[in-house]
């Protein structure tokens, strides 16, 4: 449904395209914003996990007498005590809701209980003695494939599988298990309702998923499980999946109490899944001219123990394997495989990050071999609306300004070329290690395609409703609001729809409204926004018809210039409107990858300045311009925000986020040494939005989320690249990957 | 749990023989309280006794933060004080702790294996100092005995006009050295190369300071014969921080920079 | 054990459960949520408050030792209206989740008391202990340096 409006109301200010405040801004500055950590219940009890200290181990007992003797300890539950369902997972129940014979991977939860307090219940927890018998686990991802443990396969196949180019680069590339490190780590808070039932207030980004797994692994009815959406400290797909959400709803049914869980920092390392570290082999063939004639690829992504999204995340990465260029002989092969590392799923990206890094150093490569400028190669095989996806065949109905996006990188100014003194903006920083003469810049430039919303034939689609009431137009929906400003935005549609200038969103559980799916794929605003847009539409024509009006603004409802009934009769009449709305259907790969698999899609672009010291391999990211296929900015400051945020994710991934594992043991799970960004290692961004019409969000809007994450590390890379002529094959880099053999 | 707020040396030592554990900032003893590694019964809190936050000259009180150092220390430990985790860890992290805890990747602490600084420590039954490298003696262990106290930090009374400090990190705040290290050199040409994060405690390089002391002027081919020197005389491990082989590289690189800085 | 503190301009005293955080305590014991506990060991500044006139991390001070301390935590900043801080990241949309913002709140307000013109190196280098994984800092920068500029 493309939708557009053609003159905005005059006199209401927060219309989409302008930036209003968040909402919820103030809330969050004065430190009131409840988040799920911050949830409390009268005669409330403390939940704590009992976990694997292995990877791989058979159990042979669970003895949890030590910690019912804990005085305050009131429940011990075990895979026993599980009702229903004893696995659940958000493709494929696979994981187990307590391990029950055996542990798959280091941290897997084994018992959970409750008890008085957080100290009691953690202590409790550390006495519940479980004995093994430790197994040798499968830590390689190669070996995995060789042995078919593997939860998804890939093949696609595309064009004539025997064409060959002049010019042949061939590369191996691979990259590093990345978190999502939210700040808010899992926290939630059960409540049983007395009736059998319980009430869910827990971190998430799909509360309808959620319940329906918890509806199956308590063996309720489904009205007996209400999922509510719950203040969140970041996402980015760490919250996808349910971690504590069972267990507490367990432990709440159980004791007849409320039950809060709150996991620390090193506990989250273990509690939510990765980004899929990968192995990508590629060979690109071209002509003398450039122009891409046949791209091979090998796609190895380590999904760790249990299913949890891989099997999208593999899809999705094979999809894009290519990147956003034209290619008609493409051959794909992918595996996703099951080992006894941690589990990874979904990071914001999904899957294209990885190929992106791999398809963009291939072009370079590609570049080098031809003597042809990178960007100049970039723009002769550059997709555009009406080419095929070079991989599934799909042709592209909606804009996809690719050119656009390399005009603009390369009109964007250049930062100021002169090395700076001050050591805090040399390599280094304030470790003093670098003077300006050890200082080499390079920069480097890296495009990237995602798919918008879900793919594969998944139904996609939100629900919403919209009503007009006292305090203004009221959105109700169960779309999770994780910082990206969904809440800003679906109060504008509102806004602009109804021509009303009060506006506010409200989420609602699981028991009232159907759902609005993830908050992820960088959908919410374009399907919640496009239902929320539907259904103000709808409402206003309504109370037109109602009322026996044609205009509708904060005075109530007119026909032509009579006030034909004040806002107060419309208001009490209560009318509300409801919409599901879905995006253009979306089919399964057919045996060969082919079909229209995706909803919509995005590109973006980024260039990348930056300093490096190559005799001890340090690396400041400068600056990063970006253009990015934006559709339409329903606020642009918003839009500026996840490009700022997604592009400090990107520089994590190229320079220094990387969870190390020693055989399926994570070293590094702590804010200590897994190194975030900070303020200092941020680089100057700036961001242009490239709009065109013709997408099916409201407005003609597109997700903006992910692309920022996706071509951000590519950039970085070749910008190293350039400054060092090291051949930089895997992200996180690491100063001995600079360094080289000089090392010693 | 016990708390002790004393604003006496005496008192502490107090506490300290009825078996409190004594605490600065937090900033090391907290960690291990929040990760639940470590439930004290009996704690002495120091952050009350003035004669601890003293300095005076070339003695520094334990209680010292390293923001004050930050501010006001001799450069080379100023510029190390400046790395020391964030504003708010130094805010309320003191040079008595860091010494203490003895980690061998210290930010502040190679200036003191390069000065030669000595610890002073009291218990109720006397003080007494010790030499710097008699006192840090393994990774965490220090020759600190029961219910004694570092009461002080004191640095030689003259300190070398030319001193440098570098830490190769891989963020640029909030980090663990790679490898950390402080040059001084005297008018005389005496060279002091200490490291951190190379060695279970920090170390001397003193076969590349007798090589590099004994040249006057140092040109390019000795600077790369000193850097050779460091980066062979380290003992660095390779942890799922860097490798064996990168800090021995980086050792030799930034004390070369660090001494190039010192000869400008 | 009872500790006795002046918190956010009010005299208290409260038992807290030793050996506790003063992070913990605020949370746990004192109901005030706004300081958030983020990693437990003062490495990402989410629960920064000024102890003594200094920001420090709230969950590497044990509560006890704050006995006869001045506290202020984001609560106190706000005081009954809005912090200039506050209103420059509001207005410069430097919140998205806003897990971090209290924390940041608190270290820019110490800043701003300071120095009420700081550089753009100053305002990083002050806020080098504050981690924020959604805004990419720059809206965070752009506030203040905004700030800055009044």
């Amino acid at each position: 449904m493309t939708t557009t409006i053609g003159t905005r109301v005059t006199g209401v200010a927060g219309q989409v395209g302008e930036s209003p405040a968040r909402p919820d801004g103030i809330e969050k500055l004065r430190g009131e914003f409840e988040y799920a950590q911050d949830l409390h219940s009268d005669r409330m009890l403390w939940g704590a996990t009992v976990r694997s200290p292995h990877p791989y181990a058979r159990i042979l007992s669970v003895d949890v007498a030590p910690a019912l003797a804990v005085g305050g300890v009131h429940a011990v539950l075990t895979a026993n005590d599980v009702p229903g369902r004893a696995t659940f997972g958000l493709e494929h129940p696979d994981q187990p809701v307590l391990a029950d014979e055996v542990v798959r991977y280091w941290g897997e939860p084994v018992a959970v209980v409750a008890a008085e307090d957080d100290d009691t219940a953690r202590r409790a927890a550390a006495a519940v003695v479980v004995e093994y018998e430790t197994l040798e686990p499968l830590v390689d991802p190669e070996e995995a494939d060789r042995v078919d443990e593997v939860f998804r396969r890939m093949t696609i196949r595309r064009g004539d599988q025997e064409a060959t180019g002049a010019i042949v680069v061939e590369g191996y590339y691979e990259v590093g298990m990345q978190d999502q490190a939210p700040l808010g780590t899992e926290a939630g808070l059960a409540v049983p309702d007395g009736h059998g039932g319980v009430d869910l207030y827990a971190t998430s980004q799909f509360v309808h998923v959620d319940q329906e797994q918890v509806v199956a692994s308590l063996g309720l009815d489904s009205s007996q499980v209400r999922a509510h959406p719950a203040g969140i400290g970041g996402a980015f797909g760490a919250r996808e999946d349910v971690n504590l959400h069972i267990h507490l709803c367990l432990l709440a049914l159980h004791t007849g109490r409320p039950v809060k869980m709150v996991y620390h920092r090193s506990e989250s390392f273990t509690g939510h899944v990765h980004r899929h570290p990968a192995r990508l082999w590629y060979r690109h063939h071209a002509d003398e001219e450039g122009r891409l004639v046949r791209v091979e690829a090998r796609v190895l992504i380590d999904g760790g123990a249990y299913a949890s999204t891989t099997a999208a995340v593999l899809a999705n990465a094979c999809y894009f394997a290519v990147g956003p260029y034209r290619c008609d002989s493409v051959s794909v092969d992918g595996a996703g495989t099951r080992t006894n590392n941690p589990p990874c799923g979904a990071m914001r990206g999904f899957g294209a990050v990885q190929v992106c890094f791999a398809h963009e150093a291939q072009m370079d490569r590609l570049a080098a071999a031809l003597d042809i400028d990178p960007l100049e190669l970039r723009r002769r095989n550059a997709l555009a609306s009406g080419d095929p996806i070079p991989t599934t065949g799909q042709m592209i109905e909606t804009p996809l300004p690719t050119v656009e996006v390399i005009d603009s990188l390369l009109a964007m100014p250049m930062p100021d070329p002169s090395v700076p003194e001050d050591h805090l903006h040399l390599p280094g920083g304030s470790g003093l290690t670098t003077e300006s003469s050890h200082v080499v810049r390079g920069v480097g430039y890296a495009l990237g395609i995602k798919n918008l919303g879900f793919s594969e034939g998944f139904d996609d689609y939100a629900q919403a409703r919209v009503r007009l009431a006292d305090e203004g137009a009221v959105v109700e929906t169960a779309a999770i609001e994780v910082g990206q400003g969904l809440v800003t935005v679906l109060a504008q549609i509102a806004r602009t729809a109804l021509g009303v200038s009060a506006a506010v969103v409200r989420n609602v559980d699981t028991s009232q409204i159907d759902s609005a799916g993830s908050t992820s794929a960088s959908r919410q605003t374009q399907v919640s926004g496009g239902a929320t847009l539907e259904a103000a539409t709808k409402l206003r024509e309504r109370i037109l018809a109602e009322f026996g009006g044609d205009r509708l603004d904060d005075d109530g409802v007119w026909k032509r210039e009579s006030l034909v009934a004040p806002m107060g009769q419309v208001t009490a009449a209560g009318l509300s409107e409801t919409a599901t709305f879905r995006h253009p259907p979306t089919t399964p790969p057919d045996e060969h990858g082919q079909g229209v698999v995706h909803a919509d899609f995005a590109v973006a672009g980024h260039r990348a300045v930056v300093d490096v010291d190559p005799e001890l391999g340090l690396v400041r990211v400068v600056r990063i311009d970006t253009a990015q296929d934006v559709g339409r900015a329903l606020n642009p400051e918003a839009v500026r925000g996840q490009i700022e945020g997604g592009i400090m994710q990107g520089v994590g991934l190229a320079i220094m986020e990387e969870l190390v594992l020693d055989n399926g043991v994570i070293r590094n799970p702590n804010f200590t040494d897994y190194l975030l960004p900070t303020i200092l290692d941020a680089p100057d961004v700036e961001a242009l939005l490239i709009e065109q019409e013709g997408s099916w969000g409201p407005f003609g809007a597109k997700g903006v989320g992910e692309p920022p994450t996706i071509s951000s590390t590519a950039a970085i890379a070749a910008a190293i690249r350039t400054a060092t002529g090291r051949p930089i094959e895997r992200v996180p880099v690491r100063p001995q990957d600079i360094v080289g053999e000089s090392a010693g | 749990m016990e708390f002790h707020h004393p604003t006496t040396i005496g008192e502490v030592l107090d506490a300290l023989d009825a078996g409190a554990v004594p605490l600065a900032g937090g900033t090391d003893l907290m960690v291990e309280v929040n990760f639940g590694l470590f439930r004290p019964d009996h704690v002495v809190g120091l952050r009350r006794v003035a004669e601890l936050t003293s300095w005076e000259g070339s003695t520094i009180g334990a209680g010292v933060t390293w923001r004050r150092l930050e501010d006001s220390g001799p450069r080379a430990l100023a510029q190390a004080a400046r790395t020391v985790g964030s504003p708010q860890i130094r805010n309320a992290g003191t040079i008595g702790g860091n010494v203490a805890t003895a980690s061998p990747a210290g930010d502040g602490l190679p200036f003191l294996a390069a000065v030669d600084a000595t610890i002073d420590l009291r218990s109720s039954a006397g003080g007494r100092s010790v030499r710097w490298s008699d006192f840090f003696v393994g990774v965490k262990k220090t020759t600190l005995q029961p219910g004694e106290l570092i009461t002080s930090v004191t640095l030689p009374g003259e300190l070398p006009e030319r001193q440098a400090f570098g830490k190769v990190g891989v963020r640029n705040a909030m980090v663990i050295a790679t490898v950390c290290c402080v040059v001084t050199r005297g008018d005389d040409g005496d060279t002091r190369v200490a490291l951190g994060s190379v060695a279970p405690t920090t170390t001397r390089a003193h076969r590349a300071e007798e090589m590099i002391s004994a040249v006057a002027r140092p040109g390019p081919s000795d600077l790369a014969e000193f850097a050779r020197l460091v980066s062979e005389e380290v003992a660095p491990i390779t942890d799922h921080r860097s490798t064996e082989s990168y800090r021995r590289h980086a050792s030799g690189v930034l004390a070369r920079r660090l001494l190039e800085r010192c000869l400008r | 054990m009872i500790i006795t503190f002046r918190l956010n301009d009010e005299d208290i005293h409260t038992r807290v459960s030793a050996p506790i955080s003063l992070l913990d305590a605020l949370r746990d014991e004192l109901g005030l949520f706004g300081t958030k506990s983020a990693c437990e060991q003062g490495e990402c500044g989410s629960c920064s408050v000024i102890l003594d006139g200094e920001v420090v991390c709230s969950c590497l001070v044990m509560a006890a030792d704050v006995e006869g301390s001045e506290v202020t935590t984001v609560e106190g900043i706000s005081g009954e209206g809005v912090h200039p801080v506050q209103t420059a990241m509001h207005e410069a949309g430097a919140v998205q989740c806003g897990f971090c913002t209290p924390g940041i709140v608190v270290t820019a307000a110490a800043l701003f008391e300071r120095n009420q013109h700081p550089s753009t190196d100053e305002i990083k280098e002050a806020l080098a202990g504050n981690i924020c994984r959604c805004t990419g800092y720059g809206a965070i920068v752009r506030a203040f340096e905004e700030l800055a500029r009044e």
